[in-house]
């Protein structure tokens, strides 16, 4: 069954109190909030489809870097070693630890991954006037899989872990723990910039 | 009344037959039972509420409670150096950073591990016992709770990554080596199941029980 459309499309119930609003036609304001309960109805996004498309791709290239090479470089005692960011879940697995490992796994590569392909995906046909198949099951997934992409986490435990670790041995960042601060700074800069009503909106 | 301000009748969605569509946002007209309507612009499925949002949402919480027990008494890891072992938990992580010194880490790690996953669990409590019982006071502030727990509650996933950084770092066999103990586990298990009962709770449900009252606008 279908439901009967209202052609107003200024016309927002908000998400988190269901109260019925009409959004100012000229606000020029960054954001638009409820009245009752001060949730953001609306995002005065300066370019819906081109800003999330190179944020995406610079992601994707940072992503790689992030993997390829070491995390943290480690001397004790005069031995040398480095890390990469798989290795501990690969290290996790081989202790018998496996739940922990899909958990770390899924958090910091899976849910990331699937965030910046689901972008590209997304954002890089409708740059070319195209609607991707199954666009609105993207769109759905690129908002369920945000919370569960814990890479700025997982940054803050590198930086205590290192710092429990100091004491008794040097610890130098790697490459991919430069590249991996600045794919948090994009990856959350992203996560800004996806606002499905207004897309719709556009593409409808 | 000032001249610039006026108060207007204020309806919500649901009291006027309507449903904000919650992919694209489009508002639809809805029947009294609604079930089984499809958006016309996106045609996702529409919910005027979360489905069965109360009992989902409790048993998520009631699940990350019951882990929250061996989370907190079971080690996370094992530290084994020059053939001395140790085994730290949640609480004890942190007194070593305290104790070593560097108490502005200390505090991120208590916060994030200890203060966080309680109070989380401690709010969602208050918030489903209050919709239950339809309260009406202070829908403001409940809502601020609500954006509070999904907010903040997955930052109490850094003490598994702290474990998992250490493992990867530590594997130079015979002069030191890290373990993840069982409690990591647990606790991931805690993070994971509180997220899942923030993300069911549905917190229209707190406005449900405000008569919709006149809006300053």
């Amino acid at each position: 069954m279908q439901s009967v459309p209202i052609h107003h499309h200024d016309l927002v119930a908000c998400h988190e109190c269901d109260l019925l609003q009409r959004l100012p036609v000229e606000h020029g304001k960054a954001r638009v909030r409820c009245v009752r309960c001060g949730c953001v109805l609306h995002h005065a996004g300066r370019d819906l489809i081109a800003v999330p498309l190179a944020l995406g791709i610079t992601a994707l290239i940072l992503f790689v870097v992030s993997n390829t090479f070491p995390l943290l470089e480690f001397s004790l005692s005069g031995q040398r070693d480095s890390t990469y960011l798989l290795a501990g879940i690969r290290q996790l697995y081989a202790q018998g630890a496996p739940v922990l490992a899909s958990v770390v796994l899924f958090t910091t590569v899976i849910a990331p991954v699937l965030h910046i392909s689901l972008l590209i995906y997304i954002y890089l046909p409708l740059l070319f006037g195209r609607r991707p198949p199954g666009f609105v099951a993207a769109l759905h997934a690129v908002q369920g899989v945000l919370p569960w992409s814990m890479l700025e986490i997982f940054l803050l435990g590198v930086l205590v872990a290192t710092v429990k670790l100091a004491e008794q041995a040097t610890i130098v960042a790697g490459p991919a723990a430069w590249s991996l601060g600045l794919l948090v700074l994009v990856l959350s800069a992203a996560a800004t910039q996806v606002h499905p009503q207004r897309l719709w909106d556009r593409v409808a | 009344m000032s001249t610039t301000e006026h108060t207007a009748r204020a309806y919500t969605a649901m009291g006027s037959n309507l449903v904000g569509c919650h992919s694209c946002g489009l508002v639809n007209r809805c029947p009294t039972v609604c079930s089984r309507v499809r958006c016309a612009r996106c045609h996702s499925l529409l919910h005027r509420r979360i489905p069965r949002s109360v009992s989902r949402s409790w048993a998520f919480l009631i699940a990350s409670i019951m882990l929250y027990v061996p989370a907190n008494l079971l080690p996370i890891m094992h530290v084994t150096s020059l053939g001395q072992s140790r085994s730290d938990t949640i609480l004890s992580g942190a007194e070593f950073l305290l104790v070593s010194g560097m108490w502005p880490l200390a505090l991120i790690v208590f916060v994030a591990s200890i203060l966080v996953p309680l109070a989380k669990m401690m709010i969602l409590t208050y918030l489903l016992v209050s919709v239950q019982l339809h309260w009406s006071s202070r829908p403001l502030d409940r809502t601020r709770l609500y954006r509070f727990t999904e907010f903040v509650g997955r930052w109490s996933m850094v003490d598994v990554f702290v474990v998992t950084v250490l493992v990867a770092l530590v594997h130079l066999g015979a002069v030191a080596e890290v373990e993840a103990g069982l409690g990591a586990v647990f606790f991931a298990g805690v993070v994971i199941l509180t997220m899942l009962s923030a993300r069911t709770f549905d917190p229209r449900l707190i406005w449900d029980n405000v008569a919709p009252a006149n809006v300053k606008t």
